[in-house]
């Protein structure tokens, strides 16, 4: 941290004086839109002078009179309220964005208040600053925008990568907490308030008890984005992390029915038996009909996708425009939008995902991350800029009572669900677990927007409901989320585990899956793991064949989950071979030769070739880039890249072809004897490395009379060698180094002599793929077999390329002759 | 107590009304057909290791202690137990996945049984096969012997993964929290000695 203090600081301070200027230049531009937004009301067109001879105005007047006295042409004006719309709008998003670029410029600040206290100051600032121009603040976090703009991008971005994993394990504690919490704070917060209100002396007698029991349930709900935003930066366990957030995605169904009912009734005055049990029908209807829709949307998307092979450049856009016609349909319903665009979400996903290229994937990914962050951000900023601007009334009591019942009813709620829960869980939540839940409880934007859109004429009162709601807010935001990080830290919660997910976990996972399914099955007891079992047959069998295209949807979990790893490995292999420098070696610590059984060596003429798998040479490659590059490693001594990036871009069949198309290669070979050198060389220099490699390579070369490339900076590539032998000549790509000596050096030592080279033996630490003679019978035995070998056959050679910084094109070639 | 005696009437059923149970009779359960390792949670019945009492090898028939044994593996844990406790359980656990995919009762899984039990896994998809299967097991195999031995002479051999590897490899993913049938409550120790 102090490193990274010292070392931004001079940048730190630039950037300050950089941000204030710009924070400044952007102020004056805001300046300047709020003064014509007060002043010109009405369109430019029938402004006289608002720009000096525009030409339409020209025209429109001149329908009306002929004769108008002939202006100056004019060469340059200024048209404002032509573009005033989309410019405001863009110089709000603009704003917000560099704030948030500057907060990271200071990274101590960022460490100790939560992003989205900081935006609120900011939107605080901006507010005031308006105000102080004598400016009317403009409505910003009006409501429609808010809810038809602002806020779907965040939870489609939540509802898209949700886990749905340990969602669906903890589903029903998160429906607890979500439904039955939500429903005890409303009537808890409200009820206790309209008591409150009827104590003499607070000057609040006027309150009834609907319009309380509504600002109850308004402000009940845990708000999605406040919590996405504090949480993210304390990066607590799974487990946490979904049971607060999955409890504020779904408690917008409770929300919306309980603001619709009493809005509904509080006009009325009272509410009834009949009401209640609408209500209870209602919400059922909104929750399962917000999924369905969102199901319903969901696998259109998916069977859209399905035949987009041909149009891969629109294909996010037709998950971004389901997604956000799920949420429009569902809220044309009075239907929950938030768990309509989940639902989409999570349905879209799995299907769409086998289905797209790997670029839309990823523009998906982005362009999601993209909008919501800076939908958050703005979310903030406008909190605060409404902070400003909107009519307040402040009553003490009234705040304070409502900020203290918060806590309180959030507490108890937690602890009395959490018993109720408990007894049926497996995983007990402990009582640390159950304070960062409650904790975590914080409130948002959606409060505020619900409450902004109340009647006036319903609600006298919604002045002082606003001033609480916002209070309310911002000592959740501000003191909760400052405080929750040092009290993650103080309580010692377990944290999110950084590590990726080994294959072994993963196979293990899955054995576990089926293991407990069969054990179900013995038992005669129809547990979840049952009917979990049931349902993915039922997808593979059904579903997975009308929404995946192609042969992919046969592929199991496990498969495919080893080819993504395999295939982000590559992937960042590749990004990060782009500034290979001669990075400090991290070893291949154990090496496929250590697990292979020993076989006897038998005698050089029905040597047989050992099983050489696509895969293990894959593997053999990827082992030996890796040493090359010697990036990446941090316990996974076994990198697996795929060699080839790009196929994947050009469809799995494709890939599946070069998969073929080398298991023929192989078979080819099985007639001879292979000698296979992939030095990947452990806690060597890089030098021996290369030279190893290089001399290894060549030596087979040289034998075969091929030319030998000298020079340590060529590429190999791939020759169709004389004879039907395969030989995949890697040539090795590196910066000009001192080493590129020591090549010469290794060079010429082993140059003309045959094979008396124990010394090379010993060098040659790494795989050594020896049809299976990985023992060590004498090493005079082995070297005969290997110059009987060579003087048979050219042995073949792999080596893997090594990508080089311009040799990302050239990697689909060097991959098959 | 009722558990026991939803068991007890399970393994009458299973049986037949005998008071044994061969392996035959778990072929009459469908749904356990379409499970891909079938056949080895049907061995992992039959395996003496899974029985507390340090036998080994495998046995024709059982009774119903050993069925309530071998399901006692499947306990969740109670809620207040120790750290001590925990490991225990973990520790026995994972002893039961290790019996299962070490088929030769030799205290080590290689290579081999490894790719079996990765074969096996996958054998439901039939279309990527055993290429697949070998590369899969392999990279997994090479992944446990780099976390558990660090750096490896050429030479040497990698016998194959002992049960210790097999717990550090493991110890994430908490299998004392996963491997449960919820209704198994109950403490079956009591009933066998």
């Amino acid at each position: 941290m102090l490193v990274g203090a010292t070392s931004h600081s001079p940048t730190g301070s630039r950037g300050f004086m950089e941000r204030g200027f710009l924070l400044l230049v952007v102020l004056m531009f805001l300046e300047g839109t709020v003064f014509p937004l007060g002043a010109a009301s009405s369109p430019d067109i029938s402004a006289p002078d608002g720009a000096g001879g525009h030409e339409r105005n020209d025209d429109h007047r001149g329908i009306d009179n002929y004769t108008f006295p002939k202006k100056a042409f004019p060469v340059l004006s200024l048209d404002y309220g032509h573009i005033q719309m989309p410019f405001e709008i863009s110089l709000w998003v603009l704003l917000a964005s560099l704030m948030k670029l500057g907060f990271h410029l200071i990274p101590r600040l960022s460490g100790i208040v939560p992003e989205s206290c900081l935006l609120i100051v900011v939107g605080l600032l901006v507010g005031g600053l308006i105000k102080l121009a004598g400016e009317e603040v403009p409505p910003v976090l009006d409501s429609k925008l808010f809810f038809l703009c602002l806020l779907p991008p965040i939870i489609l971005d939540a509802g898209y990568f949700l886990p749905i994993r340990p969602f669906m394990e903890n589903i029903g504690t998160i429906l607890m907490f979500a439904v039955i919490g939500t429903l005890w704070n409303a009537f808890f917060v409200g009820g206790l308030l309209f008591a409150v209100c009827q104590i003499e002396g607070t000057h609040l007698s006027q309150v009834e008890l609907l319009p309380c029991l509504l600002f109850g349930s308004i402000i009940s709900a845990v708000d999605p984005v406040a919590v996405l935003a504090v949480f993210e930066e304390i990066h607590i366990n799974e487990l946490l992390h979904i049971l607060v957030f999955g409890e504020s995605l779904l408690n917008d169904a409770v929300t919306v029915v309980l603001y619709h009912l009493f809005e509904e009734y509080s006009g009325a005055g009272e509410v009834t038996l009949m009401d209640a049990f609408l209500g209870v029908i209602c919400f059922l209807i909104v929750s399962l009909g917000g999924v369905a829709v969102g199901a319903i949307y969901g696998i259109l998307a998916a069977f859209t996708s399905r035949f987009t092979s041909h149009t891969r450049v629109i294909e996010p856009l037709f998950v971004f425009v389901y997604s956000y016609m799920a949420y429009l349909s569902a809220e044309m319903f009075h239907l929950s939008g938030i768990m309509a665009l989940i639902a989409c979400g999570a349905v879209t996903r799995p299907y769409v995902e086998a289905n797209i290229s790997h670029k839309s994937h990823t523009t998906i990914k982005y362009f999601l991350k993209m909008w919501s962050s800076v939908s958050e951000t703005l979310i903030f900023i406008f909190l605060g800029v409404a902070t400003v601007a909107g009519p307040h009334a402040w009553n003490w009591t009234f705040v304070s009572v409502t900020v203290i019942l918060c806590l309180v009813s959030r507490v108890i709620g937690v602890v009395g669900l959490t018993f109720i829960i408990n007894k049926f869980r497996i995983v007990k939540l402990t009582t640390k677990d159950q304070f960062i839940v409650a904790y975590g409880g914080l409130r948002g934007a959606i409060a505020f927007s619900l409450g902004y859109l109340l009647d006036k004429d319903h609600f006298p009162m919604r002045t002082m409901f606003l001033t609480a709601i916002i209070t309310e807010i911002f000592f959740t935001v501000f003191v909760q989320g400052m405080t929750i990080k040092p009290l993650v830290d103080l309580l010692a919660v377990k944290k999110k585990q950084e590590a990726k997910r080994s294959i072994n976990e993963e196979i293990h996972t899955q054995f576990l899956d089926h293991l407990l399914t069969g054990i179900e099955d013995i038992c005669g007891h129809y547990g979840h793991h049952h009917w979990k079992d049931k349902l993915n047959r039922f997808n593979k069998k059904y579903i997975k064949k009308c929404l995946i295209a192609g042969e992919r949807y046969k592929e199991p979990q496990l498969i495919a989950f080893y080819h993504k790893m395999e295939f982000k490995q590559a992937i960042e292999l590749v990004e990060s071979g782009g500034g290979v420098k001669m990075p400090a070696a991290m070893p291949l610590q154990v090496s496929m030769q250590n697990i292979q059984p020993k076989k006897q060596p038998p005698m050089a003429a029905d040597r047989a070739l050992p099983q050489f798998t696509k895969n293990r040479e894959e593997e053999i490659r990827k082992i030996l880039r890796s040493n090359l590059q010697k990036t990446r490693q941090r316990l996974r001594s076994y990198n697996r890249h795929t060699l080839v990036a790009d196929p994947y871009e050009d469809g799995w069949s494709e890939y599946m072809l070069k998969k073929q198309r080398m298991i023929e290669l192989e078979k080819k070979m099985t007639q001879m004897s292979n000698y296979l050198t992939v030095p990947a060389a452990p806690s060597d220099s890089p030098t021996m490395r290369r030279a190893r490699l290089a001399s290894g390579c060549d030596f087979k070369a040289e034998n075969k009379g091929a030319k030998v490339s000298s020079d340590p900076n060529a590429f190999y590539t791939i020759k169709a060698p004389p004879g039907n032998v395969p030989t995949i000549q890697v040539e090795l790509a590196s910066p000009q180094s001192p080493d590129s000596v020591n090549l010469v050096d290794e060079f010429s030592k082993k140059g003309g002599s045959s094979q008396k080279n124990t010394d090379d033996r010993k060098e040659e630490q790494g795989r050594m793929m020896k049809p299976p003679s990985a023992g060590k019978g004498g090493k005079g035995e082995e070297e005969e077999e290997e110059e009987e070998g060579e003087n048979k056959n050219p042995g073949l050679l792999r080596c893997l390329s090594d990508p080089g910084p311009s040799n990302e094109d050239e990697e689909d070639e060097p991959f098959l002759p | 107590f009722e558990q026991i005696g939803i068991l007890h009437k399970r393994f009458k059923q299973l049986s037949h009304n005998e008071d044994k149970l061969r392996r035959d009779d778990f072929n009459t359960i469908p749904d356990l057909a379409c499970n891909p390792i079938r056949n080895q949670i049907i061995e992992a019945f039959f395996d003496k290791r899974n029985f507390h009492q340090n036998g080994e090898g495998t046995v024709q028939e059982i009774g119903f202690e050993e069925f309530l044994v071998v399901m006692s593996h499947f306990r969740p844990p109670a809620l207040n137990m120790t750290e001590e406790q925990r490991e225990n359980i973990r520790r026995e656990k994972l002893r039961f996945l290790f019996n299962m995919h070490d088929t030769d009762n030799d205290g080590t899984i290689t290579l081999e049984e490894y790719r079996h039990v990765v074969e096996e896994l996958l054998s439901r998809s039939g279309a990527l096969g055993k290429e697949t299967a070998k590369g899969i097991a392999d990279a997994a195999m090479l992944e446990v012997a780099s976390i558990s031995m660090g750096h490896m002479e050429p030479d040497e051999f990698y016998e194959g993964i002992t049960f210790e590897h097999f717990l550090k490899i493991l110890k994430d993913i908490e299998i004392e929290t996963r491997m449960n049938i919820r209704f198994l409550n109950l403490d079956t120790t009591t009933l066998c000695k």
